[in-house]
């Protein structure tokens, strides 16, 4: 047995419309033999059967349309040399020359055979209508009287018989409406790509970095201006900024960026221990009342709101400050000039490495739960690249805590030109003796690194006292 | 012209049917073709040249292993009676990558270098400037090549037919033109594409001896073949042959042929070139129904060989798609 | 031609070319010069002025204008073993072969499975300035830059007049000289021992920090004209010579435009579908986040190239154009 199988009938095929049946089923067949008739995208063409015997059971009817491949009908073969297999060994003078008579108006069948070696092809004679275009034209309702022939000859074609079909009912289709104009985007800050990568690594808020490029265009150098600017906070150093990555050689950019990052650090660091006579001083501070304060607002607050003990310690060095103002300001040209408010730089460093030390404004001021909710918006937004430059060039005073690294005492370096540098360890637990009685208390470490410059060693002792008083009575933060 | 060739009825009987077995392999491997691409199996344009086998196998018999064969994309007879290994053509058409072109070309495109067949070309008279090269290759190396080129009567109608027409004449180069005359330019007659259809009158204008000859007979396109090659080796010049021929099927694989009618074929498959070498080897005696058996048994069991093999043979890796673009450099 | 006390000689980028035709037909007797007047003219361009005498017509060989005929013979010559070098006289006619070049020269390679390699060389002129109108003046060869298979080179340098070409013929696959027609005249100074030089890398000609000026072949000298009047602002133009246009030598280019972050591409075609929107495209896609400015293009007023003088210097880059482009970018 063998299938009929819907044929591949061209390159672009996947489908096919099985037109007409040409045998029935017990119908003998010859394999080559054309048995049906399949519509195409292109064409109604003939097809043939790759088997030769009785045609069993046909399967699709004419009019459906199926893929490539599917069954149509199933032949029931013979075996070899039952029937006869296609024309060549059968002596082409046995087969009666076929010259089927033609239907229509045609000339009478030529009999006489090609001549061998005269003109190869007479323009070819046909018939206005083929069976296929007589098939479609009865299946789409088209006269065939009625239609003028474009094919050779004045032949029907296919083309011309779905033409005929919907001519007259085809709905002029609509003109497409032209879209309204979109409203205007909003204005746009015009940032070129190796500004707007460098301010994300440097952590430079665009918002505030003024453009020198055509149209207000934030370039390279603005956004290397901008994050010089904190560090140097509008002392001259602006210069020091210029990365590697710019005219370094061939790093790769990630590398180059770290790089830039690392020289800016570096240049000031060394001219903060180059310049600045730092004096260094420590206190071991009780946080039990703290933290049981702490512990007392957190059970209002919802989980993601929660105070942790950092917050304590930075409103508590704000406030120490604002208390302490010899502390809180900056050393140029040979004299001190105390900061406008507390504003006071957290250092954050940043996920890949690199640091930087946006500043809480008016720290001081803000109550502990609002400042724990400005640090974590900080802390977000440094390691994103999302600060803004006003953040960054407002630190009167800064804080750094590595008590999450497990460290217990920071001996920290003065960010120039500011005069201080707390640095806060981990919150421990200690025994500690208290009127005599020896017991667990938890404990934080706070380090001075003043200016000695700017302040002597007494008025830095009063900033960590104060400290371990606010610390003493949160509830007056 | 004949009388300095032997006259076909002299031709032995072991070459005429071998003459026919070719014919037979053409066909029969086309056939097969037709059933793979109707099922899917092989893709793309598969242009068929049954009823035209006479003049692959008859020119090809008038050629030494030493001359070049430039082609069509109706090439797949050419490449066969050449000798390119049934397997790798088979191959090809499945765009496996033991196919004579690595799978790369498929249909259209079968080469194989070590045969110097150099081609399956699908532009329409793209070939014949590539045929001009080779033979002005081997005329400046003293070679005595020929080189056969093979196009339809639709390339008549190109310029770049005339530019080498006149190249070819004009440097007298060594290249025998086969001009495959099967009367339609895809779906266009030759009267209605032609201003003068004699094509062999045309290729004479450039001064080359040119002449029509039966393309349905085999042993006429031998003989004549064989007369213009030993001319083109014996440095004659380029040589013009217009073999009139025809199509049986359509012109690639399947359409709907309104461009011409069905007495036309039917009278055109009455010359069948296959049933009348038939024919007249029985009618010599020279060929019994075992022969005959044998020669089908034998294209039966390598063609469907050839088939299994194509199928299991390995897919080329996706990772090698831009191979092939340019020559592998020496690092 | 005078030699210096230095080794070096004084010569033009005609003589230097013509040393290299010369060279190569002493090294190889595979290499053959064909194409439209080569030989008793002396080329269109000349060129090969006097080749005829030194190698005779059978190598320096004139043919009939069929440029489809004789390119794809060149094609045909170098399957067969040849090293043909194909001249056409202008980029405008090779359009006329474009067929060859395209479906068979960049093609055959791939749809034979590797095994046609074609080892042509052909040459051209390309470009405007010599009041010759719209049918003798564009600069194709970014078309030529779209195709796979093709190797395209721009000499704009003497060394690279003298040493490209040896380079080229070496190549297994088809490479495309363009020689712009205003560099023919150009004077200067070249080892008297100058060779083969590279055809694959882009050459830095004058390094600079500030913009990569991003010419080749015709607007070289425009694009060095203008660093020169940008260096007098404080500007430094870095100038990149593509030198070889397809492939194109990204590393090079991206480099460049990594340490100067702006870019300015001199493109003497017209700018819709361009070489320099092509090059453009890749700065996008490599170095985007290194950009401090939108790339920038002088390329040709898409006008056909009319014939008055002032209106071919307004259709065409000049260096004015480029330093304000350059301005735009920097500044």
């Amino acid at each position: 047995m063998a299938d009929f199988l819907m044929p591949a009938l061209g390159a672009d095929m996947d489908e096919g419309t099985l037109l007409e049946w040409l045998v029935k089923p017990g119908d003998e067949v010859r394999k080559g033999e054309v048995i049906a008739v399949v519509d195409t995208d292109k064409a109604a063409i003939e097809v043939e059967s790759f088997a030769a015997g009785s045609i069993e059971r046909l399967i699709v009817n004419p009019g459906e349309t199926v893929p490539v491949g599917t069954l149509l009908a199933t032949i029931a073969e013979h075996a070899a040399g039952e029937i006869a297999p296609e024309a060549p060994p059968a002596s082409a003078a046995e087969k009666a020359p076929v010259a089927k008579k033609k239907s229509a108006a045609g000339k009478p069948a030529a009999k006489k055979r090609p001549a061998p070696a005269k003109r190869a092809t007479e323009p070819p004679h046909l018939e206005t209508s083929s069976p296929l275009i007589r098939h479609l034209a009865e299946e789409l309702g088209v006269e065939l009287d009625r239609v003028h022939g474009t094919g050779p000859g004045g032949a029907i074609t296919r083309a011309d018989v779905t033409a005929a079909a919907s001519a007259a009912a085809q709905p002029q289709p609509e003109q497409p409406t032209r879209p309204r104009p979109a409203a205007a985007p909003p204005a746009r800050q015009r940032v070129t790509p190796i500004a707007r990568r460098l301010a994300a690594e440097l952590g430079v808020d665009l918002s505030g970095v003024t453009g020198t490029g055509p149209g207000g265009t934030v370039r390279e150098a603005d956004v290397r201006q901008a994050a010089a600017v904190p560090a140097a906070a509008g002392t001259g150093t602006a210069g020091a900024a210029r990365g590697a990555g710019a005219d370094g050689p061939a790093a790769s950019s990630a590398q180059a960026r770290l790089l830039a990052m690392r020289q800016v650090t570096a240049r000031l660091m060394a001219r903060s221990k180059r310049e600045i006579p730092h004096y260094y001083l420590s206190e071991t501070i009780d946080l039990t009342r703290a933290m049981a304060w702490m512990h007392d607002r957190n059970r209002e607050l919802e989980v993601t709101e929660r105070i942790v003990p950092a917050a304590l310690l930075l409103k508590a060095a704000a406030v120490a400050a604002l208390r302490v103002p010899a502390l809180n300001g900056f050393w140029v040209d040979d004299r001190f000039w105390p900061g406008e408010g507390v504003h006071l730089g957290v250092a954050i460093s940043l996920r890949g490495g690199g640091l930087v030390t946006p500043a809480i404004r008016a720290a001081a001021d803000l109550p502990p739960l609002e400042l724990m909710s400005r640090l974590r918006d900080l802390v977000t937004r440094a390691r994103t690249g999302r600060l803004r430059g006003s953040e960054l060039t407002d630190a009167t005073i800064t804080v750094t805590n590595l008590g999450d690294q497990g460290v217990e005492l920071v001996y920290g370096v003065i960010y120039p030109p500011q005069v201080a540098l707390v640095g806060l360890g981990k919150v421990v637990e200690r025994p500690v003796a208290v009127d005599g009685m020896v017991g667990a208390r938890p404990v934080v470490t706070a380090t001075l690194a003043a200016d000695h410059r700017a302040t002597d060693g007494y008025t830095g002792a009063r900033f960590l006292s104060t400290m371990s008083e606010l610390l003493q009575r949160p509830e007056e933060m | 012209m004949t009388t300095s060739v032997r006259p076909a009825t002299h031709a032995d009987a072991a070459h005429r049917l071998d003459l026919l077995r070719q014919m037979l392999f053409i066909r029969r491997f086309e056939e097969k073709c037709v059933e793979l691409y109707s099922g899917g199996e092989i893709r793309g344009f598969v242009h068929l040249y049954i009823g035209e086998e006479a003049v692959a196998v008859g020119v090809n018999s008038a050629l030494t292993p030493e001359d070049n064969i430039v082609s069509t994309y109706r090439e797949h007879g050419h490449a066969l009676v050449r000798g390119v290994p049934l397997d790798s053509v088979m191959a090809e058409m499945y765009g496996k990558i033991t196919g004579c072109s690595h799978g790369r070309g498929g249909s259209m495109h079968l080469f194989d270098t070590s045969r110097r067949f150099y081609g399956g070309n699908a532009i329409v008279g793209g070939g014949l400037p590539l045929a001009v090269g080779i033979a002005l290759a081997d005329k400046m190396r003293g070679e005595s090549r020929v080189t056969a080129c093979f196009f339809g009567d639709g390339a008549v109608a190109e310029g770049e037919f005339h530019e080498c027409m006149n190249l070819a004449a004009l440097w007298e180069l060594p290249v025998l033109f086969c001009c495959e005359n099967n009367g339609y330019a895809m779906g266009t007659a030759i009267a209605r594409a032609q201003a003068q259809t004699d094509l062999a009158v045309r290729a004479s204008g450039y001064g080359m001896p040119a002449w029509p000859v039966d393309g349905m007979d085999v042993l006429a396109v031998e003989r004549a073949a064989g007369l213009a090659a030993e001319a083109v080796r014996s440095g004659g010049g380029p040589h013009f042959l217009e073999l009139r021929t025809y199509r049986f099927r359509a012109h690639s694989m399947y359409d709907p042929e309104l461009y011409r009618n069905k007495d036309e074929v039917e009278l055109w498959k009455e010359r069948d070139p296959i049933a009348a070498l038939t024919d007249q080897l029985r009618a010599a005696g020279e060929l019994t129904e075992s022969d005959l058996a044998s020669v089908e048994d034998e294209l039966a069991t390598a063609i469907t060989e050839s088939v299994a093999a194509a199928r299991s043979a390995p897919a080329e890796d996706v990772t090698t798609l831009e191979k092939f673009v340019y020559t592998p450099r020496q690092p | 031609m005078t030699v210096t006390e230095a080794g070096q000689i004084q010569t033009t980028y005609r003589e230097a070319m013509r040393a290299a035709i010369r060279d190569a037909m002493q090294r190889d007797d595979r290499v053959f010069l064909m194409g439209e007047d080569v030989g008793s003219y002396g080329g269109c361009f000349a060129v090969s002025m006097g080749l005829l005498a030194e190698f005779g017509p059978e190598r320096i060989r004139d043919t009939p204008l069929s440029e489809s005929a004789f390119v794809g013979a060149g094609i045909g010559a170098a399957m067969a073993g040849m090293r043909p070098i194909v001249e056409i006289m202008t980029v405008n006619f090779s359009l006329l072969a474009l067929d060859q070049i395209l479906n068979n020269a960049a093609t055959l390679l791939h749809m034979s499975g590797g095994q046609v390699g074609v080892p042509l060389v052909i040459r051209m002129t390309t470009g405007a300035g010599r009041q010759v109108a719209a049918q003798h003046s564009h600069s194709l060869e970014g078309w030529y830059t779209h195709i796979p298979g093709l190797r395209v080179v721009t000499p704009a340098t003497l060394a690279d007049a003298r040493g490209m070409l040896w380079t080229a013929l070496q190549d297994p696959d088809p490479v495309l000289i363009f020689e712009h027609g205003s560099l023919y005249n150009v004077k200067g100074m070249l080892a008297a021992d100058a060779g083969p030089v590279d055809i694959d890398l882009a050459a830095i000609r004058r390094p600079g920090s500030d913009v990569s000026l991003i010419a080749y072949g015709g607007t070289l000298g425009k694009a060095l004209s203008a660093a020169e009047v940008l260096a007098e602002d404080g500007i430094e133009a870095e100038v990149i010579d593509l030198r070889t246009l397809r492939p194109l030598d990204d590393a090079a280019i991206i480099g460049s435009v990594a340490r100067t972050h702006r870019a300015v591409i001199v493109d003497e075609g017209w700018r819709s579908g361009s070489l320099a929107a092509e090059i453009s495209a890749r700065i996008m896609e490599q170095a985007f986040f290194d950009l401090d400015a939108p790339v920038q293009r002088v390329c040709s007023v898409e006008v056909p190239m009319p014939y008055p003088r002032h209106l071919e210097e307004a259709a065409l880059p000049q260096v004015d154009g480029v330093v304000a482009a350059v301005r735009t970018v920097v500044g």
